[in-house]
């Protein structure tokens, strides 16, 4: 193996910190870690876990977070491929207009939209459902799914296209058939940033729930202000909002540096 | 690319574009609508015209989290893109570390926001966190729950951990686009390494820095959570930015008037720094 | 500017080479005299660029050393070499003017602004740049990039050679002949030894004096082009060079003398293989072939117009024979016989000419 530098190490040293204090809390004992400072669990416990996995107002939590991104994910990407190609591939009037429109949604602060999403949904009885938090991260992984799968269909030759209409190629099925499998890295690259995106947020998604549909983050916060102050608790179920990302991560980290060489994020 | 003109376009784009109108125009003509009116409840509400507008315009508390907020992201955006660039340079060019650099490297970035916010809270606290009780230990007095000083350091600090990272991944990317060939002529004229950062790396790597300033203004322009779960936006208010007090105002309150006025000069500010910065950026590139 | 001397020059690109395979660059020994043109020829992969980077020194050699008249330099960094290099893809500093661009590398070794400025004039004259020396590089045509690359290796006064690794890739075909001409000038006017990678046979034979054919990591023959071109050393040149290339027809041999298809062949003296099982071919270009009334028995299967002469297309048994006939000579329309001209009929054991 070559040789590496000292700075991404202590780079990624600096990074692991928190994370590894994060992980260390959750395996300790209220007690413990209201008594005393230690480095690494004194008295090993997993009851935090335990009690994550065993009470439903916690697992329920991870269920309904991974409902609303997963939702979320398949309407944005698949909403934008057709669009993508669109803009890839077609002039039509008030183009240029509607993709900078599209942009500038990622643009507005989801703190202006918190009210006026509570009030739409419950007016339209989408409220506390996954759906409604799925459809109002919309907003802005919707533009940026487009913006990036723009990009890498831009560097498909049209010719691809011509080839497959000579060759008698129904659109539909070039599309499905042709068109996707080339892109493929590309979409990769945009379900990674519209689970990222809606996996992250939590401003709107707790907004939109009250009960039924509430994510995960939104009963850590609730843990935190209502039953005192179970710390363990609080840092096991955030180890836990760590791993679905970790794995994302891991699958897709050679398609990440594609995606950001395109300047497309 | 040669692009055909095909107004039937339009079907292709017409899901997109049904689904961002249904959550962008219906709520951002709702704020309109609060904006220039006055409600007691019931849904009974009075003509209000440009009123709250010129309230928001000249209330200090307004200035006072513009300021904290333009302090802020100016902070942010100076120490993490020098510092992106700069970890971006010694990153490994190829083989098995890469991987794990940039596995690591992205982590913070899947962090739920909130999860980011109780880490840091849970890292910085002055008795059982990690941080707190290292600078303690160091003979400083630090407790970010009570020190404005302290709170600011510990928001910007949580915020390079957060999205140095992003920079990083930008800045290596345009790095990496760099044909070696560019690195052997620089050899063979005899440039210095500062010479090669300054005439091939940083010209190239132009536009993702833009694409990195950019993104980095808009976050942190609209940061919310993070420092919500940390500090509150205290103590006092000495890390109440924008998001925070509109939020407040909002929902805390439930001053729609003014909360929707403030809502639209906060977004109409976004709008315009990108705007100006995005037709600089195009100036330049048609030169 | 001194001679170029490279000894017992290995290569690889593992840090373990077991294999005859695992090499890039198979061990050679050349010399290149001061103020040559030099191509190295050879189809993509053959190991050119890997044998100029050793050159210049952007690669260290694994085995052997490489020498600048009388000083070693096989571990010298690029820099202190004195080499100039033109890449295949044009590299400009897109920040900078035409002017700084040139002025750079005289910037980077601290010459006086004086000199540097009448230097660069020089240069940008000779290579017709001065009307753009105020414009931004990056604004240029890829034949202006590419005379900017030059010029930033002509500035310098001591340079020892010049390397070109394939300039002319992304040049508009009309450009590269006015291009290619222009390098050509420029070698007869400041003398420098020029380097040239190519896998294009026309630019190599029309621009060095002497062409480095290679193929799979191995020198196979260093000639003029005429050399090239009248005894191919090995089967390879021969295919690689000229156009259609040099028929090779398995032979046998008797008393040192080829036999093809039962008649013996006719060639200037007796060849002695002392491998009784080697692979044995004569090679015979298609310029030194003709129709005549007794020989070799063919049936022509195709002529095609190539300009001045045809190319006709015979068979015999399992080979194809081409060969030229000159534009309005006489094709026999199926059966006839060829003379393969003595003089440039050569045989080869194992794909190595034999004499």
């Amino acid at each position: 193996m070559k040789k590496i530098s000292a700075v991404p190490i202590i780079y990624i040293l600096f990074l692991m910190l928190p994370i590894y204090w994060l992980v260390n809390m959750s395996f300790k004992t209220t007690n413990e870690i209201l008594g005393t400072f230690s480095l690494w669990p004194q008295e090993f416990t997993v009851a935090n876990y335990v009690k994550i996995f065993t009470d439903s107002t916690w697992y329920t939590g991870y269920f309904n977070s991974l409902t609303y991104v997963g939702l979320n994910t398949v309407i944005s990407v698949s909403v934008a491929l057709p669009a993508a190609y669109a803009f890839s591939r077609f002039r039509f009037l008030g183009d240029k207009h509607l993709f900078f429109w599209l942009l500038t949604n990622r643009m507005a602060p989801p703190a202006v939209f918190a009210l006026p999403f509570f009030q739409l949904y419950s007016a339209i009885e989408l409220f506390d459902t996954p759906l409604a938090v799925a459809l109002a991260h919309c907003l802005f992984n919707i533009p940026l799914a487009v913006w990036i799968l723009e990009g890498f269909m831009s560097g498909v030759p049209k010719e691809l296209d011509e080839t497959a209409y000579v060759d008698g190629y129904p659109f539909w099925r070039f599309f499905i058939r042709i068109f996707l499998p080339t892109i493929a890295a590309g979409i990769g690259v945009a379900c990674f940033f519209a689970f990222m995106f809606s996996w992250v947020e939590l401003l709107l998604a707790k907004t939109l729930t009250s009960v039924a549909a509430k994510p995960i983050a939104a009963t850590m916060t609730r843990t935190a202000s209502t039953a005192g102050y179970e710390l363990g608790l609080l840092a096991a179920a955030g180890t836990l909002t760590i791993i679905p990302g970790a794995f994302v991560i891991y699958f897709v980290r050679n398609y990440i540096a594609k995606g950001f060489a395109l300047g497309r994020v | 690319m040669n692009k055909t003109t095909y107004q039937k376009a339009w079907f292709f784009v017409l899901p997109v574009v049904a689904l961002v109108a249904f959550n962008a125009l219906i709520p951002l003509m709702t704020v309109v609508n609060y904006s220039v009116q006055e409600t007691f409840g019931d849904n009974v509400f009075f003509w209000e015209g440009v009123k709250w507008f010129e309230d928001v315009l000249n209330s200090e508390r307004f200035h006072a989290s513009l300021l904290r907020q333009l302090m802020f992201t100016g902070i942010i955006l100076a120490i993490e893109i020098p510092l992106g660039v700069a970890i971006a340079l010694t990153m490994p060019k190829k083989g098995p570390w890469v991987s794990v650099c940039l596995v690591f490297m992205a982590m913070p970035l899947l962090i739920p926001w909130n999860v980011v916010g109780a880490m840091w809270n849970i890292f910085a606290l002055p008795d059982i966190g990690l941080l707190g009780h290292a600078i303690n230990g160091m003979g400083i007095e630090y407790n970010f729950t009570r020190q404005p000083f302290a709170a600011w350091f510990t928001t910007v600090l949580m915020d390079v951990w957060h999205w140095t990272s992003l920079v990083v991944l930008l800045a290596y990317a345009g790095l990496r686009s760099i044909p070696e060939d560019y690195y052997q002529a620089a050899k063979i004229d005899g440039a210095k390494p500062w010479a090669v950062f300054l005439h091939i790396q940083l010209p190239k790597m132009k536009r993702v820095l833009t694409i990195a300033i950019l993104l980095r203004f808009m976050d942190s322009f609209m940061i919310y959570t993070e420092p919500f779960v940390l500090t509150g936006g205290g103590p006092g208010n000495s890390t109440t930015f924008l998001s925070i007090d509109l939020v407040k105002v909002a929902l805390g309150q439930f001053d729609l008037g003014p909360a929707a006025a403030m809502s639209l000069i906060y977004f109409l500010i976004v709008l315009l720094v990108c705007w100006v910065f995005y037709t600089l950026m195009m100036k330049d590139e048609d030169q | 500017m001194s001679k170029i001397t490279l000894k017992n020059l290995r290569h690889s690109y593992l840090s373990n080479p077991q294999s005859d395979d695992d090499w890039a660059l198979k061990e050679m020994s050349v010399e290149w005299s001061d103020g040559g043109a030099y191509a190295l020829l050879g189809p993509s992969g053959c190991g050119k660029t890997t044998l100029l980077n050793i050159i210049s020194g952007l690669l260290t050699p694994t085995e052997g050393e490489v020498w600048f008249g009388d000083v070693e330099v096989s571990h010298l960094p690029a820099d202190k070499r004195n080499i100039a290099q033109v890449f295949q893809f044009p590299v400009v500093y897109d920040t900078m003017t035409v002017y700084n661009n040139l002025a750079f590398p005289l910037r980077n070794r601290d010459v006086n602004e004086s000199e540097i400025d009448w230097k660069v004039r020089e240069i940008a004259a000779m290579l017709d740049l001065s009307d753009t020396l105020k414009k931004r590089a990056s604004g240029l045509t890829a034949d202006g990039k590419q005379k900017i690359s030059l010029g930033r290796g002509l500035v310098r006064a001591d340079v020892n050679a010049i390397l070109f690794d394939e300039p002319l890739t992304v040049i508009d075909p009309h450009l590269k002949w006015i291009l290619r001409s222009k390098l050509k000038e420029l070698h007869q006017q400041i003398g420098n030894t020029m380097i040239y990678v190519t896998h294009d046979q026309t630019e190599a034979l029309t621009f060095a004096d002497q062409v480095v054919v290679m193929q799979e990591g191995e020198v196979v023959q260093i000639g003029t082009p005429v050399e090239l071109f009248e005894r191919p050393q090995h089967t390879f040149v021969g295919h690689f060079i000229g156009s259609p290339g040099m028929n090779v027809l398995a032979c046998e041999l008797d008393q040192g003398r080829p036999v093809y298809g039962g008649s013996a062949v006719e060639t200037t003296g007796t060849v002695a293989v002392e491998d009784p099982s080697a692979r044995l071919e004569i090679g015979i270009r298609p310029e030194f072939i003709s129709f005549a009334d007794q020989g070799i028995a063919v049936s022509v299967e195709k002529v095609s117009d190539a300009g001045r002469v045809n190319i006709v297309e015979t068979r015999h048994g399992d080979d194809i024979i081409k060969l030229l006939v000159p534009d309005g000579g006489h094709v026999p329309s199926e059966n006839a016989f060829l003379k393969f001209d003595p003089d440039h009929t050569q045989v080869y054991a194992n794909a190595w000419m034999v004499s």
